[in-house]
């Protein structure tokens, strides 16, 4: 992986050098080069210093190489896919190899029409395919709007390789702009939520800061990081002369529970007679599902999947993820793998004037947590939850540790405990059927409506693909497709957006869908309307790249979650909430996205308003993304 | 919204009669303040429900007096709706609406709801 080429750095001593050399050449100090005009001229047309300064031959306005060439080396040896930026004159000598000299191949340069989207790709790429890919923005007003989406990603455990563009030495900007896109610490503003970040100010710096980059934000808990590439570092001129070295990237293996934490555990679920496993962001890859059904078979124990990734099959028998709450209540050990909120899953909180909470969980229930969270906290941001009183904590990542806590659990199975294993086995196999029966009488219930009920559009989304090779990446509509849907592969669902910043879910469906295009795989998502609405740009980036992906609206006309939180208010206040809607609302006049999408290359129909058209018209639009397209059917939806 | 899900799942089983206790209702008007007042929102506007926000109301026998009792203090999440803001008709109204609520197709019937 590693690779040295011959260059040399120092645009400014390289062009100081040609420029005194011509200097030299041409005047002597203190006289002008050329003797003064002996005749009265009139205004010139050009900059006298044309005329008197270095010859067009002997000035060098050219380099066959320059710092960003040898960045692009590096970013290569990253083996990052893709950069998705929109963009950005500090950047533009990078922009500039990643196109020319880097052939615009691995990485490829993905248009974007926001920073924001941008990043949001990123992150869902990540999800799917576990690694990062590349994300370039101006230092400044680029950065400022990618925040909201890295932050996300943060909340998130994504890994992500950012790569902001700056211009540090003062002496060398431009006047105008390139003052208003400077900074002394471009970092700065994300601090709090990425990683690790670096300014390097060499490009032997560059390359051994990107190999670190990497490495940090491939070990768990993952994470973006964020590189400075200053201007002048890109843009100079490189020779063959000096060495520049890439540097080898290390991966650090996952840290994993400590033994007798692991013994202690297995002793606790053994021995329990309700215990209770959930799993938040426990599956980084498809072995950590595989690891979580041996687990869950082993023990016979049930699985409440709270779906930061895909971390257990939706028709497994022992996921009974719709019957959390009573089985929380009466559970004696609960293993908790990656939760981002250990209290809120063991406490019940009431929003009302007063706010209180009580402990569900039954007096002397043992809390097992693994996170690799507990490894890695911020102090500024609070997305660490509230803190909960665990009984055996892990600092470890759970997928890395549940090998070790399998064979340590098998170890202690007497004959007696398989055998109450196996009965409690079949009883919840059975609470696993009643559910799935109960989810299908409850999605009946308002099946002929208009507005489309949630569930509708979710069992007619179902029956067009359930014979393909599918990927959902977005969030599902009230989670009515983990109800109706099989999922038993892990890049069948992605999570969430990690940080609830609203304006994840559009880009992030078509970063998914880019991951999924080279498995040939069908990309689809549930795509809420005011999230849309943030940055619709990126439906043209799907266009122009051709990305295909098949997204049904979950068109409700409002920011539904903030209506409820004005009715909350409302009512407490004595006031009604016959106006919630002010605000909230996506009303007068209703948009319309399939002109929206439509414009923007897509295939789209809509909008549809009686479910009895909804499955032709989704049937259209899936023939259209397997011809390559992305396909857009908008759905007027009933509100959850 | 899971405390209230809990408790009107616990009184769920099968449609109550109106009992002497019951106002007469207007359904058309209860289902205008249904919408009026956000009701669908959390339940949907068939009475559906949504386990992400509210339970089902369409074929929940909650009686009269624990329906009014619960809006006008939710035990759960459900903000509270005191008199100020639905008079008793108004919760009258609302009730009477529910209770004509259709019942859903079976189950059986969609083929959708087989796969």
């Amino acid at each position: 992986m590693a690779k040295s080429r011959r260059f040399s750095a120092g645009r400014r001593k390289f062009l100081k050098g040609a420029a005194v050399a011509g200097a030299a050449t041409l005047a002597t100090p203190g006289k002008p080069a050329v003797a003064a005009p002996t005749r009265r001229v009139t205004t010139p047309l050009q900059d006298p210093r044309a005329e008197t300064g270095t010859p067009p031959e002997v000035e060098v306005l050219t380099a066959d190489h320059c710092g960003s060439d040898f960045m692009v080396d590096v970013i290569k040896s990253l083996d990052i896919e893709y950069f998705c930026a929109n963009p950005g004159s500090s950047f533009r000598a990078l922009h500039e190899s990643i196109v020319n000299y880097g052939g615009n191949q691995k990485p490829e340069f993905i248009t974007c029409c926001h920073e924001e989207s941008s990043v949001a790709m990123a992150h869902a790429y990540s999800k799917i395919e576990g690694k990062p890919i590349g994300v370039m923005a101006h230092g400044t007003v680029g950065l400022q709007h990618a925040a909201m989406a890295i932050y996300n990603a943060y909340c998130d455990r994504v890994p992500m390789f950012i790569v902001v563009g700056n211009s540090l030495d003062a002496t060398q900007r431009r006047p105008g702009v390139e003052w208003e896109h400077s900074v002394q610490d471009a970092a700065s503003m994300v601090r709090d939520f990425v990683k690790w970040d670096d300014t390097p100010i060499s490009l032997g710096h560059f390359a051994e800061s990107a190999a670190r980059a990497y490495k940090i934000a491939m070990t768990p808990p993952m994470e973006p990081v964020l590189l400075v590439a200053d201007s002048d570092l890109q843009e100079r001129p490189l020779s063959e002369k000096e060495k520049l070295r890439v540097q080898k990237v290390t991966r650090t293996s996952p840290p994993q529970g400590d033994s007798g934490a692991v013994a202690e555990a297995a002793k606790l679920l053994v021995a329990a007679q309700n215990p209770v496993i959930i799993a938040d962001r426990a599956a980084r890859t498809p072995a950590g599902m595989k690891y979580l059904i041996e687990l869950a078979e082993t023990l016979q124990a049930p699985v409440l999947d709270q779906g930061g990734r895909m971390n257990f099959p939706s028709r497994h028998r022992l996921n009974l993820s719709g019957r959390g709450r009573p089985l929380i209540a009466e559970a004696d050990v609960i293993l908790g793998l990656e939760l981002t909120d250990f209290w809120g899953t063991v406490n019940a909180y009431r929003d009302q004037l007063e706010r209180t909470s009580r402990r569900i969980t039954k007096p002397g229930t043992k809390l097992i947590s693994i996170t690799a969270g507990d490894l890695y906290i911020k102090a500024n941001y609070q997305d660490f939850e509230r803190y909960p009183e665990i009984d055996l904590a892990m600092a470890a990542d759970a997928e890395a540790t549940l090998p070790a806590l399998i064979e340590a659990v098998k170890k202690l199975i007497t004959p007696d405990r398989k055998s109450a294993f196996q009965a409690r086995g079949a009883k919840l196999a059975a609470a696993h059927e009643a559910a799935v029966e109960q989810a299908r009488k409850e999605a009946a219930y308002g099946w002929d409506a208009s507005p489309i009920s949630t569930a509708r559009m979710s069992a007619e989304l179902w029956a067009q693909i359930k014979n393909e090779d599918w990927s959902l990446v977005s969030n599902g509509a009230s989670g009515w497709p983990q109800r109706l849907w099989n999922f038993d592969k892990y890049y069948q669902q992605i999570g969430g957006s990690g940080g609830a910043g609203v304006g994840y879910g559009a880009p992030a469906s078509v970063g998914g869908a880019l991951a999924n295009r080279k498995y040939g795989r069908l990309s689809v998502s549930i795509q809420n309307d005011g999230d849309l609405m943030y940055a619709p740009g990126v439906l043209w980036t799907a266009a122009h790249h051709r990305i295909p992906l098949l997204s049904v609206m979950h068109n409700n006309r409002a920011y539904h979650q903030e209506v409820m939180h004005l009715q909350r208010m409302g009512n407490r206040h004595n006031r009604g909430i016959d106006r919630a809607y002010i605000g909230t609302t996506i009303e007068d006049p209703n948009i319309d996205y399939a002109k929206l999408a439509q414009s923007m290359g897509w295939f789209a129909e809509g909008p549809i308003t009686d479910p009895k058209d909804l499955g032709p018209a989704i049937k259209r639009a899936l023939a259209a993304v397997k011809h390559g397209e992305p396909a857009l059917v908008d759905v007027v939806s009933q509100p959850r | 919204m899971k405390g209230l899900f809990l408790i009107l799942a616990m009184l769920a089983g099968s449609q109550n009669p109106p009992s002497a206790n019951t106002p007469r209702g207007d359904p058309q008007n209860g289902k205008m303040l249904f919408m009026k007042y956000g009701c669908f929102e959390c339940h949907g506007r068939e009475g559906q429900g949504s386990n992400a926000t509210g339970p089902r109301l369409n074929q929940n026998p909650i009686t009269y007096p624990r329906f009014v009792a619960y809006i006008r203090k939710p035990s759960g999440e459900m903000p509270p709706y005191t008199a100020k803001v639905v008079t008793d008709q108004q919760a009258a109204d609302l009730y009477a609406f529910l209770q004509s609520l259709p019942k859903p197709p079976a189950v059986d019937s969609i083929p959708l709801l087989k796969q």
